[in-house]
């Protein structure tokens, strides 16, 4: 028997608008809406419907219950989706009645509020579970944090909010000599399972795929399942996640990204020992070989699998500092009076600002740039602090109003 | 009196108090009844029209046999090796420069004659340009009349020098900025080569500051009988300043190149030690520069970037809208010939505190003045500004007395006083 679980992320930032000083206390419009639209339009168009169209296929195709998925939708993506691609939604909503598809729950805001307030990250976490509930009817029992952030008050808190399962990277740091290929569950709260991520395999189809340079190009079905029938027997579970943004925008249609992913299911499939599943079904199947303990945060991003490439600079420091300052002052406001506040400060959290910021350009540049709207991450951060005194003016003038 | 002025920068084409001070002093001299006609390297088309002249360098025809009469190059000193021009690169990154001989035409006017490139920007060729400049201004000396030669700046002290050369008439130079000031003690040999070359072939030398005047006098040993002291002014303003909404923030500007010159950095450190007192505060930094960069990364190290704008570059309409944002600015030039932007503040109705090291200090008795590196003290007197409004009214009402006087009217009767001595 193997288990190959499936975790596709769907997240987009509100990107912020060349915001300037000039429109500090005279705009708060924050946001690129052009920008933002095009592209969530665009990433319809090219990735989430016909990807949705090709899971439902699969999910049809390979009854009962061989071929599901594990997706987590970040409530800035569902905003968008709502606000500049309806029909998205409804794609995922169709997807989701299918049967074949778990929800994970996340930060709302796709933040990284669990490295600074405890609070602030359960609030989010509640407002997302609301969501799916309101959307897709779905009581999320999996968890992922933003950028598979994990450390073991996290898991702490996790567990303590309901949750049975969580999504981690199968860093070296986390698992030493282990292999990501089982079922872990964390030191820090014990019913707790951790699944975690096979970086090896997930990232050939995310970020090697059609790198020319790489060795193993073309990357076929064929080859890939080789390369997972290969494990060792007992190795029965292989954690693939990645963004969805992959099929088809990270890595375009021309270079068959999508009949490679049908093929390599199929062929999987053909194995009657082999089930795509989800966090889950790998809970109920699975017994927990061994414990995973993170003192400190770790990540998926970048060779380093740590926070430096939201947090590393003093530029990200300072934003990431000045935003939380606020919190307090933003939780002395009732969110059905200031629904415009509350709807900024989690916009504002999002972590692709910070990572916007990031100085890092020549080891994972490449990586960085990608949808970066700025051509320079000082212009990236002179932007956002400037949105940042606007908001803080608005919050300290409600506050004083509500005195 | 006909004078041919040869300038770099004129309203709208400018980057800074060049231009301003330029057109202002064209604007006075032409009050005066004094013929003016300006040579810049090219002309936008919406420079402000009246009673001068103004010509664009590449609009100088050059006569087909141009290569004969390159003798003029054999009087002009000639560099031929790489170097770089920090300070005038519009650009953070900072290329080298091969400078090479012959400016080559580059278009063909109906009549058969040449004339050349000019893009008009600081950009990485500048030094090439300047060379082309004094050479087509040099075709000049046959067409035009006049009566005296007055040339602002390095950038056009070789244009001056040609003309003088070959025509015999006297030769101003107008020194707004040197090198020294720029840069500090290292200056770059070319571009002080220039003007010492300037200074020494000039009948007279008009410095804006006596600040300027002493550098002239000491660091390019200049007799000080030569070198006038003339002191910019402001034109009045156009458009009256809007009414200020009550605001919380208080809006403390630096507005400038954001370069060694400029000191920035003074700026920054100043606001380190007023923002955790003063909480409504909040720093703009406006212009672009080789140490934007640095001073971003230090701004984010002090964890002060919610309390600090950056706005890149600003045209003169932003300038005035940033002025009326403005509760008070501040200029920590580490060396400042004038400073013409801090009466352009006061003129929109911002207090200024402006450093010792710059000229405009000597014409602003009352503003408070403070040593550029006494980050303490600037600090402290920002406090005040901001504070305590009984300061704030003193300062303006003074400061609008005093910039009543300084009129472009008064500063042009001096220049003609000085053209006087000449003995034309």
């Amino acid at each position: 028997m193997r288990h190959i679980c499936l975790y596709f992320q769907v997240h987009q930032p509100f990107r912020l608008r060349i915001y300037r000083f000039f429109d500090i206390e005279e705009s708060h419009d924050y946001y690129h809406e052009l920008n933002n639209r095009v592209l969530m339009q665009r990433i319809a168009r090219k990735c989430y419907l016909p990807m949705n169209t090709l899971l439902k296929k699969l999910i049809t195709k390979h009854t009962p219950k061989r071929f599901s998925v594990a997706f987590s939708i970040s409530g800035m993506a569902l905003e968008q989706m709502q606000l500049y691609a309806p029909e998205v939604l409804e794609s995922f909503q169709d997807l989701h009645a299918t049967g074949g598809v778990e929800l994970i729950g996340e930060t709302y805001a796709h933040s990284l509020a669990s490295l600074k307030s405890e609070a602030e990250f359960r609030r989010q976490v509640a407002l997302h579970t609301e969501t799916l509930k309101k959307l897709f009817s779905a009581q999320p029992t999996t968890f992922r944090n933003t950028e598979l952030v994990f450390f073991d008050k996290l898991a702490q808190w996790v567990s303590d909010m309901g949750y049975t399962a969580i999504l981690a990277e199968g860093t070296d740091t986390l698992l030493g000599w282990r292999s990501p290929n089982y079922l872990y569950t964390s030191t820090a709260a014990p019913k707790l399972r951790v699944l975690l991520r096979n970086y090896q395999f997930s990232d050939d189809i995310a970020f090697r795929f059609s790198n020319q340079a790489w060795p193993e190009w073309p990357l076929t079905a064929d080859k890939f399942a080789v390369w997972l029938n290969q494990l060792p027997e007992n190795e029965i579970l292989v954690n693939l996640f990645m963004d969805y943004e992959t099929f088809g925008e990270h890595q375009w249609p021309e270079t068959g990204i999508f009949e490679f992913f049908e093929a390599w299911v199929d062929k999987m499939l053909q194995n009657r020992d082999v089930r795509y599943v989800t966090p889950q079904v790998v809970m109920a199947d699975h017994e927990p070989v061994g414990e995973v303990e993170a003192p400190k945060p770790l990540s998926w991003a970048d060779s380093e699998r740590d926070l430096t490439a939201w947090l590393g600079n003093d530029m990200q420091q300072d934003a990431f500092e000045s935003l939380y300052a606020l919190e307090p002052l933003i939780q002395k406001l009732p969110i059905q009076k200031y629904p415009d506040l509350h709807r900024d400060w989690l916009r504002l959290q999002t972590s692709d600002h910070f990572y916007y910021m990031c100085t890092k350009f020549f080891s994972d540049g490449d990586v960085h740039k990608y949808f970066n709207p700025y051509d320079n991450p000082y212009e990236a951060y002179v932007t956002y602090m400037n949105v940042l005194s606007d908001f803080r003016q608005r919050v300290e003038t409600a506050l004083t109003k509500a005195e | 009196m006909k004078v041919l002025m040869l300038g770099w920068e004129f309203p709208p084409r400018i980057a800074g108090g060049l231009g301003v001070a330029c057109y202002g002093l064209v604007k006075g001299l032409t009050h005066h009844g004094i013929n003016v006609t300006f040579v810049m390297p090219l002309r936008s088309g919406q420079e402000p029209t009246n009673t001068y002249r103004l010509l664009g360098a590449n609009e100088i025809d050059i006569p087909a046999d141009y290569t004969r009469t390159t003798t003029f190059w054999k009087q002009v000193r000639f560099y031929g090796v790489e170097t770089y021009l920090g300070p005038y690169l519009e650009q953070l990154e900072r290329p080298t420069l091969t400078f090479h001989a012959a400016p080559e035409p580059v278009s063909e006017t109906t009549s058969g004659t040449l004339r050349l490139f000019f893009s008009g920007k600081y950009g990485k060729d500048l030094l090439e340009e300047v060379y082309r400049y004094a050479y087509a201004v040099s075709f000049l000396a046959q067409k035009e009349e006049f009566d005296i030669i007055h040339a602002h700046d390095w950038l056009t002290y070789l244009g001056g020098i040609a003309l003088k050369r070959l025509t015999g008439k006297p030769l101003v130079v107008h020194i707004h900025a040197t090198e020294y000031d720029r840069s500090g003690e290292n200056p770059n040999p070319i571009i002080r080569d220039i003007e010492a070359q300037g200074f020494a072939e000039a009948d007279l030398i008009i410095a804006v500051s006596f600040y300027t005047r002493a550098i002239v006098v000491e660091k390019y040993g200049i007799p000080p009988e030569k070198v006038w002291a003339i002191h910019n002014a402001v034109l009045p303003k156009d458009r009256q300043p809007i009414t200020r909404p009550r605001r919380r923030r208080k809006v403390v500007t630096f507005l400038g190149r954001v370069t060694y010159q400029k000191g920035p950095e003074y700026f920054v450190e100043a606001a380190a030690r007023l923002a955790p007192k003063v909480p409504e505060a909040h720093f703009v930094v406006a212009g672009t520069g080789d140490k934007l960069r640095a001073i971003i990364q230090r701004v984010a190290e002090l964890r002060l970037g919610s309390r600090f704008s950056f706005t890149g570059f600003l045209p003169p309409t932003e300038v005035e809208n940033l002025f009326d944002l403005s509760d008070v600015y501040v200029m920590p030039s580490v060396s400042e010939p004038f400073g013409i932007s801090a009466l352009e503040a006061l003129r929109a109705g911002v207090p200024v505190i402006v450093s010792k090291q710059s000229g405009v200090a000597e014409v602003l008795r009352y503003a408070p003045k403070v040593d550029f590196w006494d980050v303490d003290r600037l600090a402290d007197l920002i406090y005040g500004v901001i504070k305590y409004p009984a300061i704030t009214s003193f300062f303006r009402k003074f400061a609008q007395d005093e910039l009543a006087q300084l009129q472009w009217e008064k500063s042009s009767n001096r220049v003609i006083e000085a053209y006087k001595t000449l003995h034309l």
